[in-house]
């Protein structure tokens, strides 16, 4: 195998007894024994479970009874998503070692297309970073440069892929935490709309935010993926009803024009403002006008409000973190502090001891802005600002197909540059966060590099539950570029 | 108003009353509601609060809310949502419980009873969804056990103004809403489950000096029975005056009180304040999605509202000519109500068929552990006995005789199972309906029509005569002995009759003889 398969590929090859499943996992395996020593993308890989997997999908081929969409494709769960199979830890200390009862639905619905588990990827712990530095178990580097983070808090997700360990994975994406690092790791990254995917199985950051998307070397393949994980689940009753269109034909349709006439893109002037690298805004400006040599429309609009969509999404996501994580006390599951005492020391020491320090903020921020007297003059609010800027992607999108921006202000900075400044950190995902507030479908593809050679990417946004439009939007940009073929050499290393 | 050691006192009560739903599986989760089980064995991800778990609202539970809602006369939601309310307790999976805050299913209801002479009208402010807690167990030394069974089952909290005024007419509201919502199938309400808990704001307005001095109020917390709701109040009540008159405290914001209910003793004592002052940090919950009734769903629940037992209990005592003290028993078990208004469909002597149901019906349900509903006995059978009863075609002896041959009949096509549990008013089983067991038939079978062939009866009477001769001669004799001797002859002519006979033809052909003798 000279270019890695693809998803879609490797699943034909799979499916036609061309690519033998035990094969392309112990491939995998070795892949990844052999360059996650310097990545530190997986916190655990299910060999075992792997290897058995793909001894019954190939059990299946033989038998002429392979019909999964995923058959045979290596897939990567970040650590977030519960699995029966080995440990989920979310990063963090306080659930090192804790064994799921059960499944996630996306990673039950994965498993069911025949695709082979191969274990978890390393993140911010419990998903609230930007660089997949504030970890239990140490951090993910960039495969573009090692000294780099990957971004976050997908951070071990999105190496896997672009280092080529695995055609695709599992990301969860609150803030950006697909998109960012799927742009500092020159990879595709897709956030659907929020209840497009069930959360079941997801540990919660913000619930109200949180979705699970992919993370793959093309469209097609995240398309492919999505086509899995999309559809409503009875377990989630934030999971809607919406019937999930053909995703994967609408990618492969898009495949076969060398135009975009009639696409019309939403320029936001917001999200070309200062702050932005300017070697990013040079990648971003020239993927556009590439789009409208090839026929598209480029529309200026505004997005009023997003500038207080930083302000708004720490006091909701605080919030609900500050609820969601109420319940790792020490007394049903994870970390028990060995100190004892009464009931009340025992769950504040069992917290002090387990969560990390950005936890910690979190929760206490989101304590404070949730307090009887601050409700109204934080939440509240930030609630109203939601509406506001949800309005006013609205209306952008009445006009326009998708919004096209930079996913996020500079490449990847170094490990350790911004993690003692939270604040420098929160605005790394200042391109992303609002469409999380606003629930809209958004996707990053790798649209050039900066002259250090670090990717860079484009993010598209679409209507609520258009991940047709969006997809078709983003396939058309693959088609004319390679950007999205070039690998970092770490693999080989 | 009271008067308690020369002080006017005018007690103010409010109650907020708990009640487990009777749905079939827990709030968020499809773990079935088990009371009793072994600790921790209805227990799923969800109720257990596990990370990535997800709650479901119960459709089910929602729906028993709008409908004790409805029965409530309360105003019924267009748009309700969930909240979560924190607070650490190991009981509490989440350690948040999911609640409503601000947005309840239910609101601005009242429920009128009658108390005394007069009809009491007592407004009910909300009732919502919540989900209740597990359990912690102290019973090993040194260590605190937590069983979650209970965790997540349906909770409905219904909270009333402070209309009530004492302790009595507080335990009749309390005793009229567990009717109510047993009635209505919205719980099963057993106490001793802790499936229906009470808890009663409590404080006084003393009348002195020309003023009004409210003292602070009390929250006595978890009462779980009718008993401790009344004498909780009651020393509540005694307690707040003697304290007013010792150090003169008056209700402010910040000094109201929780205490508890010693059942031994029957005071209340104060309870362990936290430390810190409460702050739930009430925020929707995101995970659901907020709900919103369907109107026409609504407007047919609202149609489909039975009649409430209050109403009901009247209509029975006027209809069926029921005691006042025993209509309840009828009207408390739905499904018997139900059967009794079916059975009163077909044209017959009512007063008969309710004294009937009170009766024998009663005796062999209680036989059985079940309801007259849960016997079985097809509708026209009640009234059919009845009218043969009043047709004189047999007596109340046979009537019984009868239902007890019905009832067997059907205990031998059930082999004894299948019946509801006594204490189950909502359901009813299939009538067993066969023409070979109709009333009329058994009559028949079992020989037990009565004579009314007045020579018949004047043959067993004057056999009855001869037979007795001691009796006879007492009746003649003693005036005063006459009415027991009168008896003893109706007895023996019953008797020699089979049962068959009529016995107010034999009581006149008897007083008959005896004048005839006595001339
Ligand atoms: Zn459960």
């Amino acid at each position: 195998m000279n270019t890695p398969p693809t998803v879609l590929d490797l699943a034909a090859a799979t499916r036609a007894g061309s690519a033998s499943a035990p094969e392309t996992c112990a491939a995998t395996l070795a892949a990844i024994q052999g360059a996650d020593p310097r990545l530190n993308a997986f916190r655990e890989v299910h060999a075992d479970a792997a290897i058995t997997t793909a001894r019954n999908v190939d059990r299946d081929v033989v038998a002429g009874t392979a019909s999964g969409p995923l058959a045979g494709v290596p897939i990567a769960l970040k650590d977030n998503i519960v699995t029966r199979v080995g440990t989920t830890s979310a990063g963090s200390r306080m659930l090192a070692g804790y064994r799921s009862p059960y499944d996630a639905t996306a990673a039950t619905r994965l498993a069911e297309a025949g695709a082979i588990l191969v274990g978890k990827t390393n993140c911010d712990e419990f998903a609230m970073g930007s660089s997949t530095e504030n970890c239990a178990f140490g951090p993910t580097r960039n495969p573009w440069d090692l000294e780099r983070v990957p971004g976050g808090s997908s951070g071990g997700a999105a190496v896997a892929v672009a280092a080529r360990l695995v055609p695709a994975s599992l990301g969860s994406d609150t803030g950006g935490s697909i998109r960012q690092p799927a742009s500092f790791c020159g990879v595709v990254g897709l956030k659907p709309t929020y209840g497009r995917v069930s959360r079941y199985g997801l540990i919660a950051f913000g619930s109200s935010l949180d979705q699970i998307g992919p993370i793959t070397t093309t469209v097609a393949d995240a398309a492919a993926v999505l086509q899995v994980i999309a559809g409503h689940d009875p377990a989630d009753a934030t999971c809607v009803r919406e019937p999930v269109p053909d995703f994967s034909a609408a990618v492969a349709e898009a495949a076969g024009e060398d135009h975009a006439r009639g696409l019309r893109i939403g320029v936001p002037a917001e999200y070309f403002a200062e702050g932005l690298d300017p070697e990013v805004e040079a990648a971003v400006r020239s993927a556009l006008a590439l789009y409208a040599e090839h026929g598209a429309e480029l529309v200026p609009v505004t997005l009023p409000h997003v500038d207080k969509a930083v302000a708004a999404y720490y006091v909701i996501a605080t919030a609900e973190c500050s609820s969601n994580l109420a319940r790792f006390d020490g007394v049903r599951f994870g970390h028990r502090s060995e100190q004892g005492g009464s009931i009340e020391q025992l769950v504040s020491r069992s917290r002090a001891e387990g969560f990390g320090d950005e936890v910690k903020r979190r929760i206490m921020l989101g304590t404070f802005v949730l307090s009887s007297g601050y409700y109204e003059a934080f939440y509240d609010k930030a609630l109203r600002v939601r509406r506001l800027i949800q309005q006013g992607f609205n209306a952008a999108l009445e006009r326009v197909d998708v919004l096209a921006c930079p996913t996020a202000p500079t490449t990847a900075f170094r490990l350790g540059e911004k993690a003692a400044d939270p604040l420098q950190m929160y605005l790394a995902d200042i391109c992303t966060l609002a469409v999380n507030l606003a629930g809209l479908p958004a996707i990053s593809i790798p649209c050039g590099f900066d002259s250090g050679g670090l990717p860079i990417g484009l993010q598209l946004i679409a209507p609520l539950f258009d991940e047709v439009g969006l997809l078709r939007a983003a396939q058309r940009y693959e088609g004319w570029t390679d950007w999205h073929a070039r690998c970092p050499d770490a693999r080989r290393g | 108003m009271l008067e308690i050691d020369g002080l006017q006192v005018e007690p103010v009560i409010g109650l907020e009353i708990h009640v487990h739903l009777r749905t079939r599986t827990k709030m968020w989760c499809g773990c079935l509601l088990a009371y009793g089980a072994e600790p921790n064995t209805h227990v799923c991800p969800v109720c257990l609060g596990l990370p990535g778990a997800l709650p479901v609202a119960n459709a089910e539970a929602v729906a028993l809310a709008i409908r004790m809602g409805i029965a409530l006369n309360c105003r019924i939601a267009e748009f309700s949502k969930w909240d979560r309310k924190s607070y650490y307790y190991p009981d509490l999976p989440k350690n948040y419980q999911i609640s409503q805050y601000d947005l309840p299913l239910c609101a601005d209801g009242y429920l009128e009873f009658p108390f005394g002479d007069a009809i009491r009208k007592i407004r009910i402010t909300r009732a919502h969804l919540e989900e209740d807690a597990g359990k912690n167990i102290h019973d090993i030394p040194g260590l605190t056990a937590v069983d979650l069974n209970r965790a997540g089952t349906p909770l409905l909290e219904i909270v009333t103004e402070p209309d009530l005024a004492g302790a009595e007419e507080t335990r009749e509201f309390a005793l009229q809403l567990h009717r109510l919502v047993r009635y209505l199938g919205v719980s099963d309400a057993n106490m001793q489950l802790g499936q229906m808990r009470f808890e009663p704001n409590i404080n006084v307005r003393i009348h002195a000096d020309g003023r009004v001095h409210a003292t602070p109020i009390v929250e006595v917390k978890n009462l779980n029975s009718f008993r401790s709701v009344h004498g909780a109040i009651d020393y509540e009540i005694r307690r707040q005056v003697a304290a007013w008159r010792e150090d003169g405290q008056v209700a402010r914001p910040g000094n109201k009180a929780n205490r508890g209910w010693d059942d031994n003793r029957e005071v209340t004592v104060p309870q362990r304040e936290k430390e810190e002052a409460n702050d739930y940090r009430y925020f929707p919950d995101p995970d659901l999605v907020p709900v919103c009734p369907d109107a026409a769903q609504v407007a047919a629940w609202r149609l489909a509202t039975p009649e409430l037992p209050i109403p009901r209990t009247d209509r029975f005592i006027s209809e069926y000519k029921l005691a006042p003290r025993e209509a309840p028993a009828l009207v408390d078990c739905k499904a018997t109500a139900d059967l009794l208004d079916a059975a009163g469909e077909f044209p017959c002597d009512k007063a008969l068929l309710g004294k009937h149901f009170l009766s024998f019906w009663s005796r062999l349900a209680n036989e059985r552990e079940t309801t007259i509903a849960g016997l079985g006995v097809p509708p026209r059978s009640f009234s059919e006995l009845a009218d043969l009863v009043r047709d004189k075609v047999i007596n109340a002896t046979a009537a019984a005789q009868i239902a007890e041959e019905i009832v067997a009949r059907i205990d031998g096509q059930l082999g004894g199972t299948g019946r509801p549990g006594d204490s189950d008013c909502q359901r009813a089983i299939p009538p067993i309906d066969r023409p070979e067991w109709a009333p009329r038939e058994l009559a028949d079978q079992l020989g037990l029509v009565q004579s009314q062939d007045a020579d018949e009866i004047a043959a067993w009477v004057a056999a009855a005569f001869e037979a007795n001769q001691k009796a006879v001669g007492d009746a003649l004799a003693n005036p005063r002995k006459r009415k027991a001797a009168r008896g003893f002859l109706l007895g023996a002519v019953m008797k020699l009759s089979g049962g068959k006979a009529d016995p107010r033809l034999v009581g006149e052909q008897i007083d008959a003889e005896l004048s005839r003798r006595a001339d």
